[in-house]
């Protein structure tokens, strides 16, 4: 645990979030998504894109994604992987108060 | 024996991802190379390959992953279930490993060598056990395919088959048997195919990016052959594709300028961060 990582860092509000996600994805796949469009099934991403997907959020808002998160359903759309991030960070903050 | 060890003889790009897949399916695995780095590298990508399969739902749910061994030394894959071969594509060096686990394995050790187009039954000369030796074709991640074409040698006896095909299933993959020929099935379809689309962007017809669009968009294909390319390694692919050439005489399997310039130049696909598209490293 490195909470020191997180202490300097604003909560990021989740436009903020959803505008960063949706600048990779558009970087990755020369295609801009709206924050619901379901990645997979309309073919933006596929299963060797859903891994940079979790290694890009992971190096972008310093989080761990683990365990039963592990899973495509969090990563279909932007929203749902802001939403992640958000409860990921949060999870983390309450860690770090101890 | 309940859980059988499973040796993997070459810590590459095929080696990593077919440990990645076996000890995600909870059976341990001994990871041979020569090379310590090597070694060191491949244990990351399996890290990172169990997520990726866990995340695509490509392992069994309540299944921990096994043990993973690494060796330097073939020594330590003699106790083996099975042993699966996964070197270069250069005869050489698979004579040199073949013959060394043949030497090693108790008999009736089925010895696997993943291959993607050396005939099996001229690798057979090569072991003590001809019946042994079996081939299998991976694709590239081998945790995510779950279709295996299994290669079947005219001196492969049956029990190797069996064993085999019951790893197979062990290990959730869905296995097509076919019999031996140079490139087998697969990549006697998909090699000349992916020199041909280098061919064409070398004559200017179309991008790499159009030509990957449209076999996607047209003809169905999940990622391209450009992109296959890529992900199969270039120098892999020059190195099969000069196999199929020296064996069938087919002026298609001619490896292309575009691709032997691609490899003198390094650009290997996306284990070396470009190929035909370029890769950031959160991609490799």
């Amino acid at each position: 645990m490195i909470p020191e990582q997180q202490t300097d860092r604003a909560p990021l509000n989740t436009d903020v979030v959803i505008d960063e996600i949706t600048r990779f994805v558009a970087e990755q796949t020369r295609t801009t998504p709206d924050a619901d469009q379901d990645l997979f099934a309309t073919g933006l991403a596929n299963s060797m894109f859903a891994m940079q997907l979790v290694v890009f959020l992971e190096q972008a808002f310093a989080v761990t994604v683990a365990g039963p998160d592990l899973q495509l359903f969090n990563f279909s759309t932007v929203k749902s992987m802001a939403t992640l991030v958000g409860r990921l960070q949060a999870e983390s903050a309450a860690d770090g108060d101890v | 024996m309940d859980k059988p060890l499973i040796s993997i003889v070459g810590a590459g790009v095929m080696g990593t991802g077919i440990s990645t897949l076996v000890v995600g399916h909870g059976l341990p695995v001994v990871l041979v190379d020569v090379d310590e780095g090597v070694l060191d590298r491949a244990r990351a990508a399996i890290t990172t390959g169990l997520r990726h399969a866990r995340l695509t739902g490509a392992l069994p749910a309540g299944c921990p992953p096994a043990e993973l061994r690494t060796a330097l030394s073939l020594d330590d894959a003699s106790g083996a279930t099975a042993v699966i071969e996964a070197v270069t594509e250069h005869p050489d060096r698979k004579r040199e490993v073949l013959a060394g686990i043949s030497s090693l394995v108790r008999p009736g050790t089925p010895v696997i060598s993943n291959t993607s187009g050396i005939p099996i039954d001229e690798m057979a000369d090569w072991v003590d056990r001809p019946g042994e030796l079996i081939g299998t074709h991976f694709m590239n991640p081998a945790y995510l395919i779950s279709m295996v074409e299994v290669i079947r040698g005219p001196r492969t006896a049956d029990g190797t088959v069996e064993s085999v095909l019951g790893l197979l299933a062990r290990i959730g993959r869905r296995a097509v048997v076919v019999r031996d020929a140079p490139g087998f099935v697969t990549s006697r379809l998909l090699h000349p195919m992916i020199n041909d689309a280098a061919q064409v962007v070398s004559a200017g017809t179309a991008t790499v990016e159009d030509v990957d669009t449209l076999m996607q968009g047209c003809l169905g294909h999940p990622t391209g052959p450009l992109r296959t390319a890529d992900l199969i390694g270039i120098d892999n692919l020059v190195d099969a594709l000069r196999a199929l050439h020296a064996r069938t005489g087919d002026e298609r399997c001619r490896p292309s300028e575009l691709l032997l310039d691609k490899v003198r130049r390094g650009e290997l696909g996306r284990k070396s961060g470009r190929g035909f598209y370029v890769y950031s490293e959160a991609q490799r």
